[in-house]
C-alpha cells in the first residue's frame, strides 16, 4: 500500500464502449500541487470525478490515507466531506444566497453552524460585501470563487479543479487563479485539471502529460514545459504554447 | 426622432387602425346577425333575462362560497399528496420499489379515468358501504374524489420539475458530502417546485371549476343552485349567471398564470 496522501493504481474507466481511463497510476503527497493537461478528450475531468468517486471506476484503485475508497458498496459520504471537487460551471444553487451556498453542508453533513468561518472565508477571498447576493447577481469569476469558499467549508483534505477558469471571460481569470495560488502558499493539497499552462509552470510542483487516457509525461514543470521527452508531449505543448 | 423610429410608429399606427377595423367588423356582425336567428327572441328570453339575473344572483354567489371552501381545503391535500406520489415515484431504493410500482400506477388510474366518473364511483360508492353519520357526507367524499384525480396531475407536473434541473446541481450537492434525502430537499426540491408554480397555477384553475362536479353527488353548491333556480323559474339565466360569477374568478386566475409563465420564458432565455 503506498504512503502517499493519495494513491491511483491502474484506474480503468469506460463510458459504455468509450475507454477514458485506461490505468492511471498517482501519488499525490500532502501539500503537493499537481497539474494534468493534455487536450480536450484526454480525460481530465473523469480522472478528478473518478478521485472522489463521483464516478465509479471500473478498475483499479485509489487509497486515500491507505484507504481503498474506490471499494464498491463503501459509504462515499464520509470520503466525499475529505475531498473538496470545483467545477467548470461553478453549480452554484441558484435558489440560495452566496452565503447559504456555503453553510449547507456543513450544517446538514456536519451539523455545525459556523456562520462565523463561513464569513470569515468570505473576507479571505474578498468576497464579504457579496456574500448576501444571489448567484445571479454575481459575475462569472465572483461565482467561481462562492464555488471554491463552499468547498472550503467543509475542511476538506485535498482539492480538485475541473478547468475552473475555462468559462470565464479572460478579465476574471486572473482573480480565480489568485485564489489557487492563495491556497497553494497554505499548503493545500490540489490536483488541477487546467489550461492554464503559465498558471501551471509558475505553481505546480508536478505536471502531468494526459492523451487517450493515460500518463502519458509527468515531471517538474520545468522539465516538462522546457524539454519534454515524450514525442506526444511535445506536440501537444508547441500547439498551445505557441 | 429618428428614422428608424419615425417607420416604427408609422407601422404602430397602422396596425392599431387595422385591429380596430376588424375588431369592430366581427363584434357588429355578431351584435347585428346573432338577433336575426329565427330562435333568438326565446333564447334572449331564456339565457338572458335581466329580472332573473338580479334576482338570482345574491344566492348563487353564496351557493359559489360552498365551491370556494371545497377548492380552499382540497388545495392542501392535493399539493401534499401530489407531492408525496412524485417523491414516490422517483424513488431508487430497492426497498421503495413498490412504492414506485404504486406512484406509477395511481397516476395512470387517475389521470385516465374522467373526474366526474371518479366523482360518482367515490361519491355513491363509498358511502353506500353503510357509513354512519357524518362519514357518508358527499363533502368528504367528493372531496376525497378530487384530491385523488388531481394530485395525480400534480404529481406528474412535480416530478417533470424535478427531472428539469440538471445533473451538475444534484453533483454539485452529492460532491459537498449531502446525502440523498437533503440533495432533494435542499437541492433540487426547491428549484423544481419554483419552475413548476406556473403549470400548477393552472391546475388549480381547471380544479376550480371542477369543484362544481360535486354537485352530481349532493352539496347545492352554485351548480346545483343554479339547476334548482333552472326548474323553479323555468329559465336558464341562472347558469349563466353561474358561468359569470366563475369568470370572474378564473379569468384573473388565468392571466396571473399566464403572467407567470412568462416570466418564466423571459428569465430563462
Amino acid at each position: 500500500m503506498p504512503e502517499a496522501k493519495l494513491s491511483l493504481r491502474g484506474v480503468q474507466k469506460s463510458f459504455g464502449d468509450n475507454q477514458v481511463l485506461r490505468g492511471i497510476d498517482l501519488d499525490v503527497a500532502a501539500g503537493e500541487m499537481i497539474c494534468l493537461i493534455g487536450a480536450s478528450g484526454s480525460g481530465k475531468s473523469t480522472l478528478l470525478r473518478c478521485i472522489n468517486q463521483l464516478e465509479p471506476i471500473d478498475d483499479g484503485t485509489v487509497w486515500l490515507d491507505g484507504l481503498d475508497i474506490s471499494e464498491p458498496g463503501l459509504d462515499l459520504g464520509p470520503v466525499r466531506r475529505r475531498i473538496g471537487i470545483v467545477f467548470q460551471s461553478y453549480n452554484l444553487f441558484p435558489h440560495m444566497s452566496a452565503l447559504d451556498n456555503v453553510l449547507l453542508a456543513p450544517r446538514r453533513v456536519l451539523g455545525e453552524d459556523n456562520k462565523a468561518r463561513a464569513e470569515a472565508l468570505f473576507e479571505r477571498f474578498g468576497l464579504a460585501q457579496h456574500m448576501r447576493k444571489y448567484p445571479d447577481q454575481l459575475s462569472g469569476g465572483q461565482q467561481q470563487r462562492v464555488a471554491v469558499i463552499r468547498a472550503l467549508a467543509m475542511q476538506p483534505e485535498i482539492m480538485l479543479f475541473d478547468e475552473i477558469t475555462a468559462a470565464l471571460d479572460p478579465e476574471l481569470v486572473g482573480e480565480v487563479l489568485n485564489v489557487l495560488r492563495q491556497l497553494r502558499s497554505e499548503g493545500m493539497t490540489m490536483i488541477l485539471a487546467t489550461h492554464e499552462m503559465g498558471f501551471a509552470r509558475e505553481l505546480a510542483d508536478r505536471v502531468c502529460f494526459m492523451d487517450g487516457g493515460v500518463i502519458v509525461e509527468e515531471g517538474p514543470p520545468e522539465q516538462m514545459f522546457t524539454a519534454p521527452e515524450v514525442a506526444r508531449t511535445q506536440a501537444f505543448l508547441r500547439s498551445v504554447l505557441r | 426622432m429618428n428614422r428608424r423610429q419615425t417607420y416604427e410608429a408609422a407601422q404602430r399606427r397602422r396596425s392599431l387602425a387595422v385591429a380596430g377595423v376588424s375588431t369592430f367588423a366581427v363584434l357588429a356582425a355578431i351584435i347585428l346577425l346573432v338577433p336575426l336567428a329565427p330562435g333568438w327572441p326565446a333564447v334572449k328570453a331564456s339565457f338572458f333575462d335581466g329580472g332573473v339575473f338580479v334576482q338570482t344572483f345574491p344566492t348563487l354567489l353564496r351557493a359559489f362560497l360552498i365551491d370556494v371552501m371545497i377548492f380552499a381545503w382540497s388545495v392542501p391535500l392535493i399539493l401534499g399528496l401530489g407531492l408525496a406520489i412524485a417523491l414516490a415515484r422517483g424513488a431508487r431504493a430497492p426497498a421503495l420499489f413498490p412504492l414506485r410500482i404504486f406512484g406509477a400506477v395511481y397516476v395512470d388510474i387517475f389521470r385516465g379515468v374522467p373526474v366526474v366518473l371518479t366523482i360518482y364511483l367515490i361519491g355513491f360508492g363509498v358511502p353506500g358501504l353503510g357509513l354512519p353519520r357524518p362519514w357518508n357526507s358527499p363533502y368528504i367524499w367528493g372531496t376525497v374524489a378530487l384530491v385523488l384525480t388531481y394530485s395525480a396531475y400534480i404529481a406528474e407536473v412535480l416530478r417533470s420539475g424535478i427531472e428539469s434541473i440538471h445533473a451538475s446541481q444534484r453533483n454539485a450537492a452529492i460532491c459537498l458530502g449531502l446525502g440523498e434525502r437533503d440533495t432533494m430537499r435542499y437541492v433540487i426540491l426547491p428549484q423544481a417546485i419554483r419552475r413548476v408554480v406556473p403549470a400548477n397555477m393552472n391546475m388549480l384553475v381547471a380544479l376550480q371549476k371542477d369543484v362544481a362536479l360535486l354537485s352530481f353527488i349532493g352539496p347545492v353548491e352554485i351548480l346545483r343552485q343554479a339547476g334548482i333556480y333552472k326548474s323553479l323559474l323555468a329559465n336558464f339565466t341562472p347558469y349563466v349567471v353561474a358561468a359569470v360569477i366563475f369568470l370572474a374568478v378564473t379569468v384573473p386566475a388565468t392571466r396571473y398564470a399566464d403572467h407567470l409563465l412568462n416570466r418564466d420564458r423571459d428569465a430563462r432565455s
